[in-house]
């Protein structure tokens, strides 16, 4: 068992709903280095309570990295200083002794924050509804081995497909635009052939959809990917633009 | 409350085989056009609930999904990793219905439905049908077949999966199609929402009361029936490997409006999880069992044995399990592998600082398994084994690449140089809300799918079983069986909200959050939630004795009793509050926390993972009692916390009931 020797300063960010104005807090907490970075919030929210104060509201779930709900931006870093992890698995050991760490909610037009460091996150969802699937009612499938599909294919669909949707991308994003979002979900089902005979309605569908929502532009700077925790490349942006031209040449 | 529950699994006649065939060309259907005036409730959005959702909106039906997470994406369906099982035999190994059928009895310690497990290996293979539709990427083969591996309790390789990726890869599947159905209007969506009640109207389920979380407000919903997949109730443990969120509230409502709860000591102990570190801890990390495929558990041969684990030689390890268990070897069930590793850390040989860990080392596999055949694809004659190793990495980083990284990002320590330390943690739960063969519990028109019924797996399940039941439950089981009720509905008008019922059922949330909120006493939720944990892992964890179970209950009424008085719930009602959520949440898990020692207590045998200390062989297996035994414990709830228990016999027709063997 390892002991709490880290002290810590924390600017947290609180607003208490989304037409609040919001600040920036100060707190001292004592953590140790094998905490994960939210228990290290949970330490903080057990003092504020037991002080009678209100505690910080924050989103996480699975706390392994998978679910996509934890959603910190950590001295200017969605997740934090640490490449290809999420918050829940960002540790303390990452941190020294002594130092002060800003915590702020994802900023975005489209993710406007519910409390805190929770934001609302539906426009993804949205995007998806727009699009993101294969249309196929359950019971009209044929054997999963009829269609053979490459080795490599099944894998480069697979890395597209673990995005997590967080939204680190968009918070990352001097624009905050969700192409690498969009374009993670679009190269997925364009690479396999159950995607391909929808692939130019849906492509079409989700850019417009991503655009009503009120996502900017991409600039190509590539933070997004940079700090995306599933490390999604920076091509899918690029699968995404051809797919999008080459459903508009086909009149979509 | 009926006085008298009569409990009729609803089993069809005939050939355990055909039943299932028979009863899906006898279901009464509902013509399309009634469809359409048929209102469904859907609560949580993991495999069961997501599946469910999208395909009775597919059929017509109307459907309402709530879920608690801020996208119904979030389920913790999202964090399986290893795999799900279909009865496919691609890989020509013997496999079939039957033998997928009879492991998962076996599996289960003759403590399941037959026909329920039938049905359930029958429609695997329909699901990996659907999901490689749906363009769930699993693994494949260079010639672009689908990949298979093993998972424990069998010895067929029948298990898909997408890297240490599978539940987010088919959860995402499902949740594509929920929100293809979303997008043409067919579901309405209720993210950031939590079910606090269900409304019961002349007997039948006819709605629920939510609260949506962002506001506080509490709504009224009506549906024609209501369907909870709503998961499993590992966090009463405090640490297990279930998400912060995962809850019995849903099923606990349920329970206490008159359904039925089933075996709910059926706990399952994951053998192989990253352990305990420090109190502060708010949540355990599994580590799949597919790694059991090619890691080997061991420990030292002496005590207090503190060599570097890669300087300990082969002849002073003790494998354990291979020692124990020649016929599976690594591969057995979860409960034997759990229970084993107990045993050798309660004995002293465990490893690492705290002593209550085992090794699970990949570097005999690496080298002699994946190494050797990759040098001989390669053509390296004679290769050494810093060769070997180097090329079995590689093969090991594309297996198992996510779940070797995030142990090493837990702990700080690198699998691919030293083996890992794993040590159980509480995982899955068989038990849940008694259902009949039409997943419908005692109360019509109320049904529970998945994880939150307690009909497939027993007293332990198998691994990548979960998976499977989920989501055969959801695309190819409810579609048909609730046609039997339903059929019955059509000229059921939509109940309006301001019916007394419903009034009702939100009069009783509403008092209930706000005796929460003005308890105004000095300890947090959490320190309370802490301290059940403890209790339950001690007393009801992976071994039980009667005394200790005595002790439990009375230690979980005391600590319920504090709760009421001293429990410090800050803010308001009607705003979000993420500490009023647990703090309800907890409330409900310090109830069912008394009902699985009860169950416990009164289930006089050992049997998966529920194992009684009383009852055991002399070799320290479970010891059933299947003349007493052989039945569900249906729980049903009373007035202030009490409980009448109703008994399903279970009938093996098809199977020759046997001592679980594994050797």
């Amino acid at each position: 068992m390892s002991n709490s020797n880290m002290n810590l300063k924390l600017k947290v960010w609180r607003q208490q709903n989304a037409k609040d104005e919001g600040h920036f807090e100060d707190y001292t907490v004592q953590a140790s280095p094998d905490m994960s970075f939210l228990e290290m919030f949970d330490v903080l929210n057990e003092q504020l309570i037991t002080e009678g104060k209100n505690p910080v509201a924050f989103d996480h779930d699975c706390r392994e990295g998978i679910c996509g709900m934890c959603s910190m931006v950590i001295n200017g870093r969605p997740h934090g200083p640490k490449q290809g992890v999420t918050t829940c698995q960002l540790h303390m050991r990452s941190f020294s002794d002594g130092d002060t760490i800003v915590v702020e909610p994802w900023r975005s037009n489209a993710f406007p924050v519910i409390r805190d460091l929770s934001v609302n996150r539906s426009a993804f969802d949205r995007i998806i509804a727009s699009g993101g699937y294969v249309s196929v009612n359950t019971g009209n499938a044929v054997d999963a081995n009829a269609t053979l599909i490459p080795k490599e294919t099944a894998d480069e669909a697979f890395e597209a497909a673990t995005c997590i949707g967080c939204g680190a991308c968009v918070s990352a994003c001097k624009n905050a635009s969700a192409m690498l979002f969009v374009g993670a979900k679009v190269t997925q089902l364009s690479l396999l052939p159950q995607g391909q005979a929808e692939a130019s309605k849906r492509v079409v569908a989700m850019v417009n959809q991503m655009d009503a929502e009120g996502f900017g532009a991409c600039t190509n700077t590539g933070a997004c990917s940079a700090e995306c925790p599933k490390q999604i490349p920076l091509s899918v942006i690029a699968t995404l633009n051809r797919e999008y031209i080459k459903a508009k040449l086909k009149g979509y | 409350m009926s006085k008298n529950i009569k409990l009729d699994s609803k089993i069809p006649a005939g050939e355990l085989s055909q039943k299932w065939t028979q009863y899906r060309s006898s279901v009464p259907l509902v013509n399309p056009a009634n469809k359409r005036n048929l209102e469904i409730i859907v609560v949580g959005t993991g495999l069961a609930g997501s599946s469910a959702a999208a395909t009775l909106a597919e059929m017509g039906y109307k459907v309402k999904a709530f879920c608690f997470q801020d996208s119904p994406r979030r389920a913790h369906s999202i964090a399986a990793q290893g795999g799900i099982n279909a009865a496919k035999n691609y890989q020509n190994d013997g496999d079939s219905v039957y033998r997928l059928f009879y492991d998962t009895i076996k599996g289960g310690d003759y403590r399941a439905r037959e026909a329920n497990v039938h049905r359930l290996a029958e429609v695997s293979t329909s699901i990996i049908d659907q999901c490689v539709a749906q363009g769930v990427p699993f693994a494949r083969e260079y010639g672009g077949t689908l990949s298979n591996r093993s998972f424990g309790g069998t010895q067929v390789q029948r298990t898909f999966y997408a890297a240490g990726q599978t539940g987010q890869q088919l959860l995402l599947g499902a949740y594509q199609a929920l929100e293809r159905q979303v997008g043409l209007g067919n579901v309405k969506m209720y993210s950031r929402h939590e079910m606090l009640d269900v409304v019961v109207v002349d007997g039948k389920a006819r709605g629920i009361i939510a609260r949506n979380l962002i506001t506080g407000e509490l709504e009224r919903h009506f549906g024609h029936a209501v369907l909870l997949c709503t998961g499993g109730y590992g966090n009463v443990f405090y640490l297990s490997t279930n998400a912060m969120g995962s809850n019995v509230t849903a099923g606990w409502k349920a329970h206490k409006a008159g359904a039925l709860f089933g075996n709910p000591c059926f706990t399952q102990i994951h053998p192989t999880c990253i352990p305990v570190s420090g109190h502060y801890q708010s949540k355990l990390t599994l580590m799949s069992e597919s790694l059991r495929n090619d890691g080997r558990i061991w420990v030292p041969k002496s005590k207090d044995d503190n060599r570097h684990p890669n300087d300990i030689p082969e002849e002073d390890r003790d494998y354990y399990l291979e020692r124990r268990y020649p016929a599976f070897g690594n591969l057995v069930p979860r409960d034997v592998a759990s229970r084993a590793a107990k045993e050798r850390c309660d004995a002293g040989y465990g490893v690492g600082s705290s002593k209550m860990a085992v090794y699970l080392d990949f570097r005999y596999n690496m080298i002699n398994k994946y190494g050797r055949a990759e040098a001989s694809r390669l053509n390296i004659e004679n290769p050494d084994e810093a060769t070997l190793l180097q090329l079995g990495k590689e093969v090991a980083k594309e297996q198992y690449g996510n779940l070797f990284d995030m142990y090493k990002q837990i702990t700080d320590e690198d699998p691919y140089e030293v083996p890992m330390r794993i040590y159980p943690a509480v995982h899955y739960t068989m038990g849940g809300l008694w259902v009949d063969y039409e997943l419908m519990t005692n109360i019509p028109g109320l049904y529970a799918l998945g994880e939150a019924n307690f009909s497939d797996h027993g007293a332990n399940r198998l691994g990548a079983s979960a998976l499977m039941q989920g989501l055969a439950d959801g695309y190819f089981v409810i579609p048909y069986t609730i046609g039997s009720y339903l059929s019955n509905e059509i000229r059921t008008k939509s109940i309006p909200t301001d019916s007394d019922e419903f009034a009702a059922a939100e009069n009783k949330v509403r008092e209930r959050l706000q005796q929460l909120l003005s308890i105004n006493g000095t300890q947090t939720v959490e320190s309370f939630h802490r301290r059940l944990g403890l209790i339950m892992w001690d007393k009801c964890g992976m071994s039980r004795s009667e005394e200790g179970l005595k002790q439990a209950i009375a230690e979980i009424r005391a600590l319920r009793d504090e709760f009421w008085k001293d429990a410090r719930v800050p803010g308001t009602m009607d705003s979000f509050n993420p500490e009023l959520e647990k703090a309800g949440r907890v409330a409900d898990f310090l109830e069912l926390g008394e009902l699985m020692c009860i169950d416990a207590l009164e289930r006089n045998e050992s049997c998966g993972g529920h194992f009684r200390e009383e009852y055991q062989t002399e070799e320290g297996e479970a010891k059933r009692d299947d003349d007493n035994y052989m039945v569900v414990s249906a729980w049903e709830y009373k007035e202030g916390n009490a409980w009448e228990l109703h008994k399903e016999p279970l009938v093996y027709e098809n199977i020759k009931i046997a001592q679980r063997s594994y050797k």
